[in-house]
């Protein structure tokens, strides 16, 4: 999610032809004016090229400067943000900024910055990014979808626009409360520019029989540490069906905390990540239930090419009033090169007696087979290994019911190794 | 077309081919026939480009360019096509998707246009029509779950759709019911054009007695041992190959 610096006269007529048409007023005023400011480029900046009005006066300087806009509603989709639902909470470095935002109809929206509010959930006291977040946190979103309500789809887009040479942390403090009954589809991306901090802490509170699907896309900047806490707490036959797919940053921790705290809860963790070059991601988990009838299900699908690593820590704590729960852990990893690596550890805890838990783990790498018949039917060597990737993660993905969504994570998977190759 | 000279190939070391001579001119269809492990399958792929085979002698040319040179891909835009004899399961891969994106890459390949969805559904779907294939085996994962004669079928249905200029066809007959066996035939046959060519591997005269192929080949020990017309499969079927080899020795 990089933005070409424009350089000079031809770099503001670049960025106009990218926002023309989504500007306001006169389109055809600024298209002559755009057509005036081509032939008169910048004064002194073109050889040979005098203007009297100019004449001890150089603008040439100006010429060689990089400049960024600053962002704005029209442009917030060039700049990088997906489009994936017209309600969009913007946060820039951090800060929620109305103005590119549009705020959905029917469910109370707030910022952190303006009600401050820490949630009962989080453990500063265990976790030392929470403490960290906790201590710093300046703004975040908070979403509170009334009883029986259904919040339709939701997208929270963190921006980092750190400056060159200057890194920034941000400490985002997220509350979400649905109410019993509600509905909500919270589609959470994280990308950015520069070398940065990114440690957003999340405290979900899902009433009776509410259901939130939260899909989470990180494709942070490369330089970037993405360290993300979730912490969800399930009512009776509440549902939190999760998926977040890892690509960006240095390096990513996604740690979930989930309570079924009532009977016949559901909570799945599913995670992709696709990791290149010295990049580092973890997906540690911790399920209790509390409850009978809980289920939980946690996919952990890892790609891993280059001198990457992939981590998953999964523990299921059963708690002795949980009988009947259903739990299930898997971590798959795809080696696609021999210094890759994945972690794995997974834990059960277990103190009720009638219970069905399971995990496994896995390792492998593409399977040659596959590899050739692809090849023998004419897909050449880097789109079969694409495909094959894709049919990896087809499984983890197929937890993504938010159609638009699920396209554009479908488009990024199969672009991925493209964009490592490159 | 399709000239194989002196071809000789092993894995880890082990010899498996030991000098194949076999050519099959544009037009025709040629069979072969040998006993279980005689080095037919690994004949189909050798011509199809699998890389755990070393060719350690002899040559292969399709059309005049150097087969073995070419990467399994280059191999399919140039129109060789092999129906695998155990088709693998590509779990997660929808079989619709595959098959455009193989037919597409093909097209790019050869410098035609490539199929939007809609042109390709329709074209998939006239092919799984005339091969009497079920709607869903294209909403499938490719071959996943597939009985063994669905394989099959699914082997033919990408045939029909690649139009391939040589079918190595690696019995593609083994398990298939008796309309199936008709459908492979009428698949192989609706190919049939003087620019066409196949190489049909099979156990069975019945396949033959719809393909009724040009020449037959009895490959044994890595080797060619026999040729003949269509009736020396028959001969096969009556007296078994070690009758009809001892013959040739
Ligand atoms: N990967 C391998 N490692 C060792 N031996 C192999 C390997 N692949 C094939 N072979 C051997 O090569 C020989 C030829 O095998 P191939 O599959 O070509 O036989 P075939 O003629 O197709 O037999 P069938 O009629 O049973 O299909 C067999 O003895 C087989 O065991
Ligand atoms: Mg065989």
């Amino acid at each position: 999610m990089t933005m070409p610096v424009p350089i000079g006269a031809a770099g503001f007529l670049a960025r106009y032809d990218g926002l023309r048409g989504r500007l306001p007023g006169d389109a055809a005023v600024r298209d002559a004016a755009a057509e005036a400011f081509r032939a008169l480029g910048l004064p002194g900046a073109a050889p040979g090229r005098r203007e009297e009005a100019w004449k001890y006066t150089s603008l040439r300087p100006l010429a060689d400067a990089p400049f960024q806009e600053p962002l704005s509603a029209a442009d917030a989709g060039a700049a990088g943000l997906p489009q994936l639902a017209p309600a969009r909470l913007v946060f820039l470095d951090g800060r929620y900024r109305p103005e590119l935002s549009a705020p959905p109809r029917g469910i109370a929206v707030g910022s952190f910055a303006a009600e401050p509010g820490f949630g009962s959930l989080a453990r500063p006291d265990r976790d030392p990014l929470v403490a960290l977040n906790t201590m710093l946190a300046g703004d975040g979103a908070r979403i509170d979808v009334p009883d029986g309500v259904d919040g339709g789809v939701l997208h929270i887009a963190s921006l980092a626009t750190a400056a060159a040479g200057r890194a920034t942390a941000f400490h985002p403090r997220h509350s979400l409360r649905l109410g019993a009954g509600a509905r909500l589809v919270l589609l959470e991306t994280a990308g950015g520019d520069g070398r940065y901090l990114h440690n957003p802490v999340t405290e979900i509170v899902l009433g009776a029989g509410a259901r939130l699907s939260h899909v989470r896309w990180q494709d942070d900047a490369a330089e970037a540490f993405h360290l993300a806490t979730i912490y969800a707490e399930l009512a009776e036959r509440a549902a939190y069906e999760g998926f977040t797919l890892n690509l960006g940053a240095r390096v990513t921790r996604t740690e979930f905390h989930a309570r079924l705290a009532g009977p016949e809860a559901h909570a799945a963790m599913h995670a992709a990540q696709m990791l290149a070059g010295s990049q580092h991601a973890d997906v540690t988990s911790v399920v209790r239930h509390d409850a009978p009838h809980g289920t939980s299900r946690q996919a952990v699908k890892s790609v891993l090419t280059g001198r990457a690593r992939g981590v998953f820590q999964g523990r299921i704590e059963v708690a002795r009033a949980a009988q009947k729960t259903d739990g299930y852990q898997m971590s798959q990893a795809l080696l696609l090169s021999d210094q890759a690596e994945i972690d794995t550890k997974p834990e059960l805890e277990i103190f009720a007696d009638d219970v069905k838990c399971s995990h496994g783990a896995t390792v492998g790498a593409l399977d040659p087979e596959q590899m050739f018949y692809l090849r023998s039917r004419g897909v050449p060597e880097a789109e079969a290994r694409s495909m094959l990737v894709h049919a990896f993660l087809a499984e983890a993905l197929d937890a993504v019911a938010h159609e638009p969504t699920r396209a554009a994570l479908d488009v990024a998977v199969s672009q991925w190794w493209d964009r490592v190759a490159a | 077309m399709l000239e194989i000279k002196g071809l000789a190939a092993s894995i880890d070391g082990k010899p498996i081919l030991r000098g194949i001579d076999l050519v099959v001119p544009s037009g025709e269809v040629h069979a072969i026939m040998g006993p279980n492990g005689s080095g037919k399958s690994t004949l189909s792929y050798v011509l199809a480009g699998r890389e755990d085979y070393d060719v350690t002698a002899g040559s292969a040319t399709f059309e005049g360019a150097d087969l073995l040179a070419m990467e399994p891909e280059a191999r399919a835009a140039a129109g060789v096509f092999l129906a695998f004899q155990a088709p693998v399961e590509l779990p997660g891969v929808g079989n619709a998707n595959f098959l455009r994106t193989a037919l597409n890459a093909v097209r790019r390949a050869r410098g035609e246009a490539e199929l939007d969805a809609v042109q390709f559904l329709k074209l998939a779907r006239a092919e799984t029509k005339r091969l009497a294939m079920a709607d869903d085996m294209l909403k499938r994962n490719v071959n996943v779950g597939f009985s063994g004669g669905e394989k099959k079928r699914n082997e033919v249905l990408q045939m029909a759709i690649l139009r391939p200029r040589l079918a190595i066809l690696d019995e593609t007959d083994s398990g298939l019911d008796i309309d199936a066996l008709k459908i492979v035939a009428d698949g192989v046959n609706a190919l049939r054009r003087p620019e066409f060519s196949a190489l049909v591997i099979t156990h069975h005269q019945r396949l033959l007695d719809r393909l009724v192929p040009d020449r037959v080949h009895i490959l044994a020990g890595g080797r060619i041992v026999r040729t003949g017309g269509p009736d020396l499969a028959r001969e096969l079927e009556a007296r078994g190959y070690a009758a009809v080899t001892a013959d040739a020795a």
